[in-house]
């Protein structure tokens, strides 16, 4: 009876779970579904806690209390400007319950768990191990703990390979003699050393890819974990994670123009090139916040491009108030966004959401390329990689092939930038020295206020 | 392999499957969210946390299970709060609502609302 009481709470946790994913495919139903998967899993845990295998709660009370009292201020107090670690750091946490389930079962059977469940024990661990160091490191990297920059040294990827085959094999090992703990152990340790090499040659940039690849990581670590303990929502939830994270690693790298077996091993082999193209005998126009204003004022059509400038100086509210002040000149305001904008999948979006933009102002890039040629003003904040032109046109460019945004299309562009150092690809950007674009030079929201303050005059 | 393994491996397959026809329509737009959702949802292995934490089956995978637990319960509570915050800042544009209410604004009610707005100015 109890056990039937448990299965239907899995069941309906697993339907629940669907819908929930189904419904963030529009905006306006997407609050409400997930509401209701929230229900299921809280069924789903009920569902288990009156299983006849419990047996003590204590334990179960203080992880259940702790987590809460850690999961709380998570939730509710990070900014949206420090998402990309938040998530980083959440995948962290459900790679290590993962990895632990799967210890623990280890150390309980051991060698009697047979090839197939050996099988999924291992593969649990190792992605979850890695999973786990992996994303500390993302995190570190992200929230400037340890450098953004991309770290390689010589024979990288060497090192990298022989770790990798090495650990491969020991999981082959264990698959056939399940008895041996040192093996095991062993497996965990250079699967946890494997997380650390696997993100430390990755620069800034490319984080969107690693934090997407990770995602699916701890989502295949959970459906592991379900294959070991013989649990069908873990199964799927793990399922849909794991190809959620591979979707968007997929979607990604097409947008950095970078290849399929570069996304399944991560960096391996993506040490960076630097740029042939130097930009030397060229000159920029700067352009004072007065002129930029007058510009925009007089503009009928502006796009706006953000990147990964506007989210460091937290300048999305300033962007907004100027789109308002443009607006009530008469000007029409969209928003062009970049798939890899940012360190993470749809960062630029919950950035321009959280400052009262509404979302359909917000363009993907497919939908705004051809708008350009329209536009009186392209105003490029804190991008650049994305509106890059040497992507289309320089092939000995590291990002050539890469699909840009058209911005070099607009009839005038004004890029709000901090200084002419370049990007995090260190690639020169052919945008900047172009007749039409005019440098505004300074901190983005500081460069941001001048412009509302100026407008309100013109 | 055992049969059970078989089933298992169809229930992952077909997961896998609708997920992905799932997961491909959701817009750039809320790729954000859909993460850090999918994440909540995968803290499902608080489930089998649970059962190590609580089974008694000797200290060791009692600790594991406990910090185990711990984990998956921030990603839980952690998870589904912050994906809630996200997705509640997501708002269309109210024109239509707008229209009209600026037009009934603008005949009965404008020359207060510059007034209010001529004071602010100051």
């Amino acid at each position: 009876m109890r056990e039937t009481f448990t299965q239907l709470t899995y069941l309906v946790a697993s339907v629940l779970f669907i819908l929930g994913l189904r419904s963030l495919t529009k905006p306006d139903s997407a609050r409400r579904g997930m509401q209701y998967a929230a229900i299921g899993m809280l069924l789903a845990i009920v569902g288990t806690l009156v299983q006849h295998e419990i047996v003590r709660f204590d334990w179960i009370a203080g992880g259940l209390i702790l987590g809460t009292i850690i999961g709380i201020p998570l939730g509710t107090q990070v900014p949206m400007t420090a998402m990309p670690q938040r998530i980083a750091i959440s995948h962290m946490f459900g790679a290590l319950a993962a990895t632990l389930v799967g210890v623990a079962e280890y150390w309980l059977h051991g060698a009697d768990l047979g090839a197939a469940k050996m099988a999924a024990v291992g593969f649990e661990v190792l992605f979850g191990a890695l999973t786990v160091t992996g994303s500390f490191m993302a995190f570190g990297k992200l929230q400037e703990i340890i450098t953004g920059r991309a770290v390689t040294y010589k024979g990288q990827n060497t090192v990298n390979i022989t770790l990798f085959v090495i650990t491969v094999g020991m999981f082959v090992y264990l698959i056939v003699h399940p008895e041996n703990a040192v093996i095991f152990y062993t497996m965990i340790a250079l699967a946890l050393l494997i997380g650390i090499f696997l993100v430390l040659p990755i620069g800034g940039a490319d984080m969107p890819v690693v934090i997407s690849l990770l995602n699916s990581y701890a989502g295949l670590a959970s459906a592991a974990t379900g294959f070991a303990i013989g649990n069908n929502v873990l199964i799927i939830a793990g399922a849909l994670d794991g190809a959620s994270g591979f979707i968007l690693s997929i979607v990604m790298s097409k947008a950095m123009n970078r290849s399929f077996q570069n996304v399944i091993f991560g960096a391996f082999g993506a040490a960076p090139t630097t740029s042939a193209k130097s930009a030397s005998g060229l000159t920029v126009r700067s352009i004072s916040a007065e002129d930029a204003a007058i510009q925009l004022a007089y503009a009928k059509l502006v796009i706006i491009v953000p990147g990964y400038g506007m989210a460091v100086a937290q300048a999305q509210h300033q962007v907004r108030e100027l789109a308002e002040l443009i607006e009530k000149k008469g000007g029409d305001v969209k928003y062009a966004i970049h798939p890899v904008a940012g360190r993470m999948p749809g960062h630029m979006n919950v950035l321009l959401a959280e400052a009262n933009v509404p979302y359909d102002r917000l363009y993907d890039m497919d939908e705004i390329n051809g708008e350009f040629e329209r536009a009186d003003v392209a105003l490029v904040i804190g991008a650049n990689d994305v509106v890059n032109p040497a992507a289309r046109n320089d092939k000995s460019s590291p990002i050539y092939g890469m699909p840009i945004l058209n911005a070099d299309k607009a009839q005038n562009i004004i890029v709000l930038k901090r200084s002419m150092n370049p990007g995090f690809a260190g690639i020169e950007n052919e945008l900047f020295y172009n007749d039409k674009t005019s440098l505004l030079f300074g901190d983005a929201k500081a460069s941001l206020s001048k412009l509302v303050a100026e407008m309100k005059t013109v | 392999m055992n049969p059970t393994s078989f089933m298992q491996l169809y229930v992952f397959m077909l997961a896998a499957f609708v997920g992905y026809q799932i997961i491909t329509r959701v817009p750039p737009l809320l790729h954000t969210p859909l993460m850090s959702a999918t994440n909540a949802i995968s803290a499902i292995s608080l489930v089998g946390s649970l059962v190590a934490a609580g089974s008694d089956r000797g200290m060791v995978s009692t600790v594991l299970g406990f910090v185990a637990v711990t984990a998956a319960t921030i990603n839980v509570v952690g998870g589904f709060v912050i994906t809630d915050r996200m997705l509640k800042m997501f708002r269309r544009e109210p024109t239509p609502v707008k229209d009209s209410a600026t037009k009934s604004a603008e005949s009965s009610a404008s020359p207060p609302a510059d007034a209010a707005k001529v004071a602010g100015g100051k």
